[in-house]
């Protein structure tokens, strides 16, 4: 098990976002969150990732309580976050993303190896190499998002939906990314919106709904479930 | 020509052109043109410096003025003289330890920038924690109570008598020569990982700490660095004038090198150096419109303060249609001046897409 999430409560103020959550992630797997928003996908995310203080409960990874350790030092330990609404530094050029990406690595001809296979992932980041990210598509936006993602050369990647604003068919492509990802290696953890197409790509799923999980399952048992399709996919 | 080798022959040039100016300006300028670009190489110092935080960093730090006081006071009190202090100090006896220190003006300057940068830990560890507005507030704040604080330690600064006769040790080389060493650390530390972890903070503080940046110890570094030139800024600023009082630092003070900033390009230090020496000037060139005027059959008579409707003026302008400034964020580049002025073909291929 990578990473072992028991009773995860999160408050902000005083509202409960997160209301004792359990989850598993298996190493070189792809699990998702789906539910509704305000359901605290991102919570869990932020909360795993150290961006907001967990108020119970305790997180595991590799066997060891990470639950009040800080940001910069889970990104040491191989845990990385693609935040929503991808979040590039746009007055910076795409190059010195991916660089920042790598921030905590002092591995220089390893950096610039990594950069050489972020754009064999995304050739149209290697056509943009010195164009503001800030002028980027929103496509190539959540492109360069991920490719930085990678240059921290995480074990666990967690993206908060990557497909967020997208026209379907980049939408495709991102999906298409994470799968490739997920062949070399990468566990990931995933926030989707767009629950049929997560579902699908998924190993494992779990569903939240204001704060709990209320469903749980391989991904393409969820996708069948009569009471996620009536919820999520609106069929 | 090889571009590299084309930039160091420029950049060496340069060098030695600026350094002819300063050499041989005592003998075709008069001391009040000798003394704006004094002055224009100090408040060169202080806009880069302010702009380390408001422009690279992102954080809206409005107490700058604060800093510069501490610098500037230290400075004065470590440099003058026994002799002079007692002269100052008529009202209210000096602190006795004060008195009998008198040092050089490397010292004291480093001295200054250095309380001010202890200062800006004592103020930042509480603030950085707050973004946007309620730091611009925050440091407002304390750059007053600083100023305040100034005004009513009679026995350290004398209230607000100020201090006068303060030595006027520095000349045109000292101002210039602080102000390049200053614009080459900032410049330095930009182009390391600090500077980018600064950068990154500026554009997206979440992304910035998913990648594992601490954007609490960088923000404070960047506060810390900026507060440390505003107080070698100030010092410089005292020796010129060789009068300070705590007036002079309220947080007006702070807008005039926000000005320059903005004007020059949040984010550029070509555009603060630039804009920083034309606004010098400019403060000066327009002393005139102060001045009671003739227009024919219309007797304007002389207003006080007429300079600062046109700097409003000049903001406004820059505002409206320069939202970025003269340089925007970029930088200056011996590239876009040899493009510029049509020679770009000399340059070879490779080099000029980079």
């Amino acid at each position: 098990m990578l990473l072992k999430i028991e009773n995860l409560n999160v408050h902000y103020g005083g509202i409960h976002a997160l209301k004792g959550i359990n989850l598993n992630v298996e190493k070189n797997k792809i699990i998702t969150l789906i539910g509704a928003n305000g359901a605290g996908k991102s919570s869990t995310l932020r909360a795993i990732s150290g961006l907001v203080k967990s108020s119970g409960g305790s997180i595991i990874y590799k066997g060891e309580d990470i639950t009040t350790v800080k940001t910069t030092e889970k990104v040491k330990k191989g845990i990385t976050l693609v935040p929503e609404g991808r979040r590039v530094f746009a007055n910076l050029t795409v190059y010195e993303n991916l660089l920042l990406g790598a921030y905590l690595r002092n591995d220089k001809k390893e950096i610039e190896s990594d950069i050489e296979y972020v754009y064999s992932l995304f050739p149209r980041l290697k056509e943009r190499v010195w164009q503001h990210a800030g002028t980027l598509s929103g496509g190539e936006q959540q492109m360069l998002a991920i490719g930085r993602a990678l240059m921290a050369r995480p074990e666990l990647i967690m993206m908060d939906e990557p497909s967020l604003g997208l026209a379907p068919l980049v939408v495709k492509d991102v999906f298409n990314i994470i799968q490739e990802i997920h062949k070399q290696g990468m566990t990931i953890l995933l926030i989707e919106q767009n629950a049929n197409a997560a579902l699908n790509i998924a190993d494992y799923g779990y569903v939240l709904e204001t704060g709990k999980i209320v469903l749980e399952g391989p991904g393409k048992e969820l996708a069948e479930n009569e009471e996620v399709k009536k919820a999520y996919l609106g069929s | 020509m090889e571009y590299s080798k084309l930039k160091k022959i420029l950049t060496i040039s340069s060098f030695f052109l600026l350094i002819a100016l300063i050499y041989f300006a005592p003998n075709f300028l008069n001391d009040y043109a000798i003394r704006i670009l004094n002055l224009s190489a100090i408040y060169v110092i202080l806009a880069v410096s302010l702009n380390l935080t408001n422009g690279f960093t992102g954080l809206f730090s409005l107490g700058h003025a604060g800093f510069m006081s501490i610098g500037a006071y230290t400075t004065a009190l470590l440099l003058m003289t026994e002799k002079t202090k007692i002269m100052n100090f008529y009202m209210y006896d000096i602190w006795p330890p004060l008195q009998g220190i008198t040092l050089h003006l490397i010292p004291s300057l480093l001295m200054g920038g250095t309380l001010a940068a202890i200062f800006a830990v004592v103020i930042g560890a509480p603030t950085l924690k707050l973004r946007g507005d309620y730091l611009a507030i925050a440091t407002l704040g304390f750059g007053e109570i600083i100023r305040v604080i100034f005004t009513n330690s009679h026995s350290i600064t004398n209230g607000a008598l100020g201090l006068k006769g303060i030595p006027g040790v520095t000349n045109l080389w000292w101002n210039w020569g602080i102000a390049a060493l200053v614009i080459l650390i900032v410049k330095n530390i930009l182009d390391s990982s600090y500077g980018f972890a600064f950068k990154a903070i500026r554009d997206d503080e979440i992304a910035a700490e998913s990648m594992g940046i601490n954007i609490f110890k960088y923000k404070l570094m960047s506060f810390v660095i900026s507060a440390f030139f505003a107080g070698i800024g100030g010092g410089l600023l005292a020796v010129l004038l060789s009068t300070i009082d705590p007036i002079m630092f309220r947080f007006v003070f702070t807008y005039q090198f926000l000005m320059i900033v903005v004007i020059g390009g949040l984010g550029s230090l070509t555009g603060s150096v630039i804009s920083g020496i034309f606004i010098t000037i400019m403060m000066e060139v327009l002393r005139f419109v102060e001045q009671p005027m003739n227009l024919g059959p219309i007797a304007i008579p002389g207003i006080p303060g007429m300079r600062m409707v046109i700097y409003s003026l000049i903001l406004l302008f820059v505002i409206l249609f320069y939202q970025k400034g003269i340089m925007g964020t970029n930088e200056f580049s011996w590239k876009w001046i040899i493009k510029k002025i049509g020679l770009g073909k000399f340059i070879k291929k490779e080099a000029a897409e980079q």
